[in-house]
């Protein structure tokens, strides 16, 4: 019932128009997706393809050397809104691409594709962008996915975090061994530097919040293993789970607000457990060293060189270097996110978004999850709404509630229209207020169930009355029963 | 961060271990959307930045003070939780960020604060003033509240532990062990924030935590008639380094002589130096151990600080504090009663002027009309009194008076209540225990009874820098009364099941003769006469489709 529109325009450089077309230019075309998430839920996909030909000014902007030129001078001449999406298709021998590529994925909402000789080539590969770039059927089945049979999502599609109004990101510093270590981070310059431009442009999605802590005495829940060979201490993949929980306990909790939080931290081993490497599954150490925990957040091991000379003074001073932490810390929040790069064919060509982490297609694609799920999860809150009702009949139901819940329902409605006539933006915006005001009715203080007395134990208190009330009836029942057995046996015996 | 342990044995032979670890945070906490935090704890600076709160006082309390016999202590606080806040001027709606605020706080430190309603806050007008840089004390921006019923326990202790940069892992706080700590007669834990000045010239401002917590050990009792302790008796763990982000990290033991001349006692290993300071009007000596210089820890691997008496002591002899009150509930019956106050002036010829502050639950109904202030047998007339009266289920009775006390006088303070019958929801469980009715709070600039010299407040150890002293000729002293136990006529609240389950069983009983009398077959010896009850028999038997009799 709830359909997804991405308005695709193709253009077309000179040269680049395969003879086989079913129309002359311009003309408009629809493509149909069915995702079937369960028995019951299916989403319809519908990319309205409009082909046109190049303009004069467009053409010029092809014309020059490499692709990100192109991107860049084609963004100017782009007024597109969130969600559609401008694909250029040039000629198969175009110089423009790099050899061996065929598609190229601008920063923006746009994207170069070779032309690929005939019709049916250009639309398989028409069809692979905007799926790339809007979204996939494993993205939309992942974030239904607490309505996805078991079994059927890789663990990588319940990575991503659930979409909520806000989140905040914490960043923490765990020194567990203070006497020997004096470690110093630069996180505020880092955090200016490197998260606050990808947050920033995240600002639709959600709101975020940062700070940032350092914890003292804070241990891993595991002991690493020493490894002679390298003379260093290795923690092996299947022990990484235990080492959140000793931490989680110290990283305090969120008590000034209800949004989810993301930690990220850096961990430097005390000395006498340095150097210390993850080992990965086959046991090879990750060259990151670190790893993230889904839905929660990402844990790096900072090591220390040891001083040269082992009479230096303790403690040992340190100094972070945050460009390498924090290129590790941005990687893992984009797979929180739900953002990587993994699926991609062989033959793309991604640009790679710059200083703000994120292109304008990725932000489309999480706009997409989020909006999906946000109905999903407004769907999932009014129907438990209902249960309950159905549940407990003489249950009260304030006014205030009720407009709650008139108003997630007009917002959701509007939300599905929005998405079905490809307007992205307002879509989303609709679906975050549906979510609120279904919200704010489901947690309304009046409807704990507990407030109201269940039936069964209204009974329990009448039955000092009931149960001396039926002794006399049942004995009178047994009394019948037997008369009548008896009655019966007195025939034969007349006989 | 700088950690001190100030080790003070008490005249009637137990020892009062004080704690305290100061944080300072040089940041604006009010400002900026992205805050990062060192050695201040991130849970309570996010609460501070978010609810505009200028000043944080939250005490949990298990046990009472007995200031006549103890002395002053350095940091009293009522029985249960306390808690105060001063709130910033920005700050819109205070009762909203308040009860926000005690919410947020029961979750930080597993305690019953969220429990604080209209009901027991109360805006008290002279009594709290902020302990740290304001400059403005509209005490609309003020709150207060005391929950009495509280109890304190490791649940408590373990999250405010956790709010160390050190934890319980290092320094000091190695020796707070909550199985030691419980087994103890008087445990107090409290958290303090406040604005103070950054440097001398005072341009910016620094936010400061302090963490305090007083245990009083039974030393006599629990070591065979010996006053003689250490630490590892009283802790059962010694100390063997400081916490390594400490600034100062210092123990102090008090060892003033009580007679002038005698040195009564030893303590071992020999301090690192000997520190006299007045405090409370008291001339105070310490021995005062630097963890931090490396010559402590030299000769052995542990500090473990004892104390010997040399010869037994005369405990005829007992120092009674200047000032120090009593408090109880009078009369008979559960309709009327009657609270008293007392309060001792044992200064030989000074008199001070004291603020009283009175909190009682709207369910006992004061008749302020019966307040009577009587010292030496004639009426004192109070100079200033606030009284705000109870509304029935929406705020407390707050009763402030500013008292003066003439030299060595007792001031009776009383006042006749009424006890009101609460709604059945409204008893808590076991009402039978009684209704506790939260410690009325004494203020006073007390004058000290020895000269005090203008001491650097940052130098003195512990307590002394976070009440402002005005002058060298008095200090400033804040008591609590002891919590008052009063009983409500509670009602049985088994009765209404008891009336249904008794007119159910006579119902039965009535229904079951009568239905029998219906159903069951007569066999009537003389079949001419056919009574009522036959005839009855025989119209139901024709129904059923039973021959008739």
């Amino acid at each position: 019932q709830v359909q997804l529109v991405v308005p695709v325009a193709v253009v077309f450089s000179p040269g680049s128009v395969p003879e086989d077309l079913p129309s002359p230019l311009p003309f408009r075309d629809v493509q149909e997706m069915e995702i079937s998430v369960n028995l019951r839920t299916s989403v319809t996909s519908r990319y309205e393809m409009s082909y046109r030909a190049a303009t004069a000014r467009e053409e010029a902007a092809l014309a020059v050397a490499t692709a990100r030129e192109a991107d860049a001078a084609l963004h100017l001449l782009q007024d597109v809104s969130m969600g559609s999406l401008t694909v250029y298709v040039v000629a198969e021998t175009s110089s423009l691409l790099p050899q061996g590529t065929s598609v190229y994925v601008g920063r923006h909402r746009s994207a170069l594709v070779r032309s690929g000789g005939s019709l049916a080539a250009l639309h398989t590969r028409l069809r692979q962008v905007t799926q790339v770039m809007s979204f996939t059927a494993t993205s939309i089945a992942a974030t239904l996915s607490d309505r996805v049979p078991d079994g059927r999502l890789s663990p990588d599609a319940r990575r991503s975090l659930k979409s909520s109004l806000g989140y905040e990101i914490t960043f923490s510093l765990l020194n567990p061994d203070p006497k020997s270590h004096d470690v110093d981070w630069d996180i505020e310059g880092a955090v200016n530097c490197y998260v606050k431009p990808v947050l920033d442009k995240l600002s639709l999605v959600a709101n975020f919040s940062v700070d940032s802590q350092i914890l003292y005495y804070a241990i891993l829940g595991v002991t690493p293993r020493y490894d002679k060979e390298s003379s260093s201490f290795l923690l092996s993949a299947h022990s990484l789970p235990h080492v959140i929980n000793p931490v989680e306990a110290r990283l305090g909790s969120s008590a000034a607000s209800l949004y989810p939080v993301l930690n990220f931290l850096l961990y430097v081993p005390e000395r006498s457990h340095s150097p210390l490497y993850i080992q990965d599954k086959d046991g090879a150490p990750v060259r990151t060293n670190a790893f993230h925990s889904p839905r929660w957040g990402g844990i790096m091991i900072y090591n220390v060189e040891a001083p040269a000379s082992p009479q230096a003074s303790l403690p040992l001073h340190v100094d972070v270097d945050m460009a390498r932490v924090m290129e590790v810390f941005l990687a893992q929040l984009r797979l929180l996110f739900g953002l990587s790069w993994e699926e991609l064919p062989p033959e793309f060509l991604l640009e790679s978004p710059g200083n703000e982490g994120l292109a304008d297609w990725e932000l489309d694609h999480l706009l997409w999850a989020h909006t999906v799920e946000n109905i999903a999860t407004v769907s999932t809150t009014l129907t438990s709404l209902a249960q309950l009702l159905d549940k407990i009949g003489n249950i009260v139901i304030k006014d205030d509630v009720a407009s709650e819940v008139y108003q997630a329902v007009a917002s959701v409605q509007s939300a599905v229209a929005k998405l079905a006539m490809g307007h992205l933006h307002s879509a989303f915006q609709a679906s975050k207020e549906a979510v609120t005001s279904s919200e704010r009715a489901f947690f309304d203080p009046s409807l704990l169930h507990l407030l109201y007395f269940p039936d069964d134990q209204k009974f329990a208190i009448y039955i000092p009355l009931f149960l001396p009330m039926a002794v006399p009836i049942l004995l009178s029942l047994a009394k019948i029963v037997r008369e009548t057995r008896q009655r019966k046996k007195e025939p034969t015996k007349m006989d | 961060l700088r950690e001190e342990l100030l080790l003070s044995p008490l005249p009637t032979g137990d020892v009062a271990a004080t704690f305290q670890f100061r944080t300072r945070w040089d940041a604006d906490l009010q400002r900026g959307a992205v805050s990062h935090y060192r050695l201040f704890p991130k849970a309570l600076g996010r609460l501070v930045a978010a609810l505009g709160v200028r000043e944080l006082h939250l005490a949990l309390t298990q046990g009472f003070w007995r200031t006549r016999f103890w002395g002053q202590p350095p940091l009293q606080a009522p029985a249960g939780a306390e808690l105060w806040v001063w709130f910033q001027p920005t700050v819109t709606d205070v009762d909203k960020a308040w009860k926000e605020l005690s919410n947020i706080l029961s979750g930080i430190f597993c305690a019953s604060l969220n429990f604080i309603d209209s009901t027991n806050t109360i805006i008290p007008t002279a009594s709290f003033k902020p302990l740290g840089l304001a400059n403005g004390t509209d005490h609309h921006l003020l709150r207060y509240a005391v929950l009495p019923r509280e109890v304190v326990c490791t649940e408590n202790l373990t999250p405010w532990k956790k709010l160390l940069p050190c934890g319980s892992k290092a320094g000091l706080a190695v020796l707070l062990k909550a199985e030691r700590l419980f087994h103890s007669s008087y445990h107090s834990q409290a958290v303090h924030i406040r604005p103070v000045c950054r440097d001398a010239s005072c341009v910016a401002v620094s936010w400061e935590l302090r963490q305090t917590l007083t245990v009083v050990f039974d030393v006599f009792s629990s070591g065979q008639g010996k006053k003689d302790w250490s630490l590892f008796r009283m802790f059962s763990r010694t100390l063997t380094d400081a916490c390594p982000l400490a600034s100062q990290s210092k123990v102090y033991v008090d060892i003033s002589p009580k007679n002038k001349e005698k040195e009564l006692l030893e303590v071992t290993p020999p301090p690192t130096s000997v520190h006299e300071a007045v405090v409370q009007g008291d001339k105070k000596t310490y021995a005062v151990y630097d963890l931090l210089s490396p010559s402590l820890f030299n000769t052995s691997r542990s500090l473990n600080v004892q104390l010997k008496w040399k010869r037994p002591q005369d405990s005829s002899e007992m120092p009674v504090p200047v000032l120090h009150a009593q408090r109880y509930v009078g009369g008979y019956g559960l309709q009327t009663g009657e609270i008293c106050t007392l309060i001792y002036n044992t200064h030989p010829y000074r008199a001070f002027p004291v603020i009283l502050l009175e909190t009682v639950p709207w369910y006992l109904r004061l008749y302020v009309h019966t307040l009577t202030i009587i010292t030496k047998g004639k009426e004192n007339k109070p100079s200033y009194i606030h009284y705000q009266p109870a509304q029935d289920r929406r705020r407390p009775h707050l009763l402030e008076m500013l008292i003066q006390l003439p030299a060595n006088s007792v001031t009776k303070i009383t006042i006749q209540f009424e006890r009101a019958l609460l709604k059945w929801t409204e008893y808590p469980p076991d009402p039978n225990h009684g209704f506790y009715v939260g410690s009325s709070v004494l203020s006073a600039l007390v004058p000290s009874v020895i000269a005090m010299k203008d001491v650097d407040v940052e130098q003195s150890p512990l307590f002394t820098s976070l009440f402002p002293s005005s002058d060298g000729s008095s200090y400033f002293v804040r008591l609590y009364t002891e919590p008052l136990l009063v009983n409500l006529p509670t009602p049985d609240f088994s009765m209404p099941y008891n009336v249904i389950c008794l007119t159910c069983t006579v119902v039965a009983v009535c229904y079951g003769s009568f239905y029998n009398l219906l159903t069951r077959t007569f066999h009537v010896e003389e079949p001419s006469r056919g009574g009522l009850a036959k005839r009855l028999a025989n119209v139901i038997r024709k129904l059923r489709g039973v021959p008739l009799l």
